[in-house]
């Protein structure tokens, strides 16, 4: 997705010189290899150095929470759907927005990558379309993006942003045939001993750095939960219960929420599959209300609205 | 001083047959990546890696630690009464730290253990310790171990330093404690002097691997003030997600809080790592909170590092180089850039 970096600081230098925006969020190039930093840039002169590739797998709304500017910024599908949950809780106003569409072909899933060449240091990494080659000393490997996608990616349908003011590209097409919960039945399957069992291990190496709920845009609580001392609702230890308190209530916080972009697995120091959680509740958003989060900003969320075609009988 | 050479089988099963003699702590493969992890129930010690994910400081200094216990049963004689919990003192041996980890440890000493204030348990663990370096042959590309007084070698803290010879490893005693060690381990020859040259040669070699540098000669000029208000903090936090990444995973990072835990009418009082990057760290029970931004939070953390720690102890800065928080900040912070920007302000 290299190939969209001239538009996307074209952009925002017209966006800045025009007085459109008072800043711009994107990301820079990071200084270690499939990282990438967000950057918010006020001034002119330093327009180039924003940046985009298949290494962009935070999300830029997690920014956004509160301002009271406006704001240029980088949206592919999901991050778009998350700015799009901020207007309908009023974390952000759309006319604050400037939003850059980035029709995305998906993120690289760069611990899959560390794998696969093992013990040898990837210094550097270098995207051309739909490949990839990373480098170090003394070795060079070519990979296909689609082998190495984030497994939040390989099963997206939402690859092009859902509001946008202007797009960097025409939308890509979107993934057809893809099961998104094929993870979650599994564990649908499994006994309540199992799933106990599941997600104790899930969690095991957990340090309760609280990354994930940190990269995460929903998680913009005043004070989370697990900051509560009064009372106290979890343990702060690395107690197995605390932490799967947190991980669980953290989860159901984003129920009807979730766009499952995958920036709290991205984030992890541990590399925890967090979306197991998120997925189960994503799921059942989807078969009980038919609803994916973010696609539309004049509908209210399951969770917090009243319909009298409800099909629950204890509401009517 | 011994020096002596085992084949890599025999090291795995003399570090079993030191277990009669010490708690044994190594890096074990989970997942991804390693962790130090006591050697007994099967763990597998595996010498492959560049650096642990975690440093090995929980084995000091846990990250939850019961201090103390206590019943709120009033008819019970002791209620209300805080009684310390037991604790384990015994030899234990941490075998592949990295030269850095182990300078951590010996600067976070002054946290510690100094003339005013003594934390028993972490001193009489440290006591209890011997550290079994594992030098670097290959730094990882975000080491800058040299800036910061140490090396892939160094023996800085250690009480003795292995080093992988592809088939073999060579060890080295530094202290009486690192020789008392080895000298409980069953097998392994003495190294003959092609070996220990081999050893010379991979050092001088590794060392001219480290390819980044930070620099600190200006840092500790009185700038404390100006770089307290410096315009750069606002560029290096924007990213900043204030998630505890950087600091859990820093050996050099000592802050704890303590808690007290009831249930039913049994407390405890727990030790639980803390860290400067959340807002609760500084939150005062009046409900004022002086870091309460961001921007404040990141300052802190390198200012203390960089700056606060450098005028007070004159004794460098409170970092090791070991590169953790480079490669693992989620959102790329990079303290190499922070050095240049402090030292160059």
């Amino acid at each position: 997705m290299v190939e969209y970096i001239p538009k996307i600081r074209e952009i925002a230098r017209k966006l800045l010189e025009k007085g459109t925006v008072d800043v711009f969020i994107g990301y820079k190039k990071g200084t270690v290899a499939m990282m990438n930093e967000p950057v918010l840039i006020k001034d002119l002169s330093e327009v180039d150095i924003l940046y985009w590739d298949s290494h962009c797998g935070l999300n830029l709304c997690n920014y956004l929470t509160r301002r009271t500017d406006r704001i240029g910024l980088v949206a592919n599908g999901c991050n778009s759907r998350n700015i799009v949950t901020h207007i309908i809780e009023n974390q952000i106003k759309r006319e604050q927005l400037y939003i850059v569409g980035i029709p995305c072909t998906g993120i690289i899933d760069h611990r899959a990558v560390k794998r696969t060449v093992g013990n040898r240091e990837i210094l550097e990494v270098k995207e051309e379309g739909e490949s990839f080659t990373v480098s170090g000393n003394g070795f060079q490997e070519t990979f296909q993006k689609k082998d190495f996608l984030r497994t939040n990616c390989a099963v997206c349908l939402h690859r092009n942003p859902v509001e946008y003011d202007e797009m960097v590209a025409d939308p890509v097409p979107e993934q057809e045939g893809v099961n998104p919960f094929k993870d979650v039945e599994g564990i649908e399957k499994k006994s309540a001993d199992e799933k106990r069992q599941f997600f104790t291990q899930l969690i095991s190496s957990c340090i309760r750095c609280y990354a994930c709920r940190n990269a995460c845009p929903l998680c913009y609580c005043p004070t989370c939960f697990v900051d509560e001392s009064r009372p106290q609702w979890v343990g702060k230890s690395i107690d197995p219960v605390d932490t799967m308190t947190f991980h669980f209530l953290r989860a159901y916080h984003c129920a009807g929420r979730c766009t499952d972009c995958g920036a709290c697995e991205r984030v992890c120091p541990v590399g925890i599959p967090v979306r197991q959680f998120t997925k189960k509740l994503n799921k059942d958003a989807f078969e009980l209300f038919g609803w994916e989060a973010g696609l539309r900003a004049d509908q209210r969320p399951p969770l917090d609205v009243y319909r009298a075609d409800d099909y629950n009988a204890f509401i009517k | 001083m011994l020096e002596k050479s085992y084949s890599k089988e025999e090291w795995t099963e003399a570090l079993k047959g030191l277990q009669s003699a010490y708690k044994v702590f190594v890096p074990v493969k989970e997942g991804d990546f390693h962790n130090f992890r006591p050697l007994k129930n099967g763990a597998k010690p595996s010498f492959d890696f560049q650096n642990t994910r975690l440093s090995p400081k929980a084995v000091i200094f846990p990250q939850s630690e019961r201090m103390f216990e206590y019943t709120l049963d009033e008819s019970e004689k002791d209620a209300h009464i805080v009684k310390e919990t037991d604790k384990d003192f015994s030899a234990q041996a941490i075998v592949g730290i990295r030269p850095c980890d182990a300078l951590a440890f010996q600067l976070v000493r002054i946290n510690f253990d100094n003339p005013q204030y003594q934390d028993p348990w972490w001193v009489q663990r440290m006591d209890a310790t011997t550290l079994i370096g594992f030098a670097c042959n290959d730094p990882c590309a975000s080491c800058f171990c040299t800036s910061v007084g140490s090396g892939p070698f160094s023996e800085k803290g250690l009480d003795a330093l292995m080093v992988d010879l592809g088939d073999r490893f060579v060890v080295k005693s530094l202290t009486t404690k690192g020789e008392a060690l080895l000298k409980k381990l069953p097998s392994g020859k003495d190294a003959s002097g092609a070996l220990l040259e081999q050893v010379q040669d991979l050092a001088k070699a590794s060392e001219k691997k480290i390819s980044s540098t930070v620099p600190t000669d200006h840092l500790k000029d009185n700038r404390g003030n100006e770089l307290f208000s410096a315009p750069f903090w606002e560029r290096v936090s924007f990213a900043c997600i204030n998630c505890g990444t950087c600091t859990y995973l820093c050996p050099t990072c000592w802050c704890f809080d303590i808690q007290d835990e009831v249930c039913g009418k049994d407390g405890d009082r727990i030790r639980n790592w803390d860290a400067c990057m959340f807002p609760l760290f500084t939150l005062h029970g009046s409900g004022h909170n002086p870091r309460d931004k961001k921007l404040q939070r990141v300052r802190q953390r390198f200012m203390h590092k960089l700056k606060y720690y450098v005028d007070k102890y004159e004794d460098g800065v409170a970092c090791v180089g070991c590169g953790r928080c480079v490669q693992f900040c989620p959102v790329n912070i990079d303290i190499r850039e922070v050095f240049e920007l402090m030292n160059g302000y």
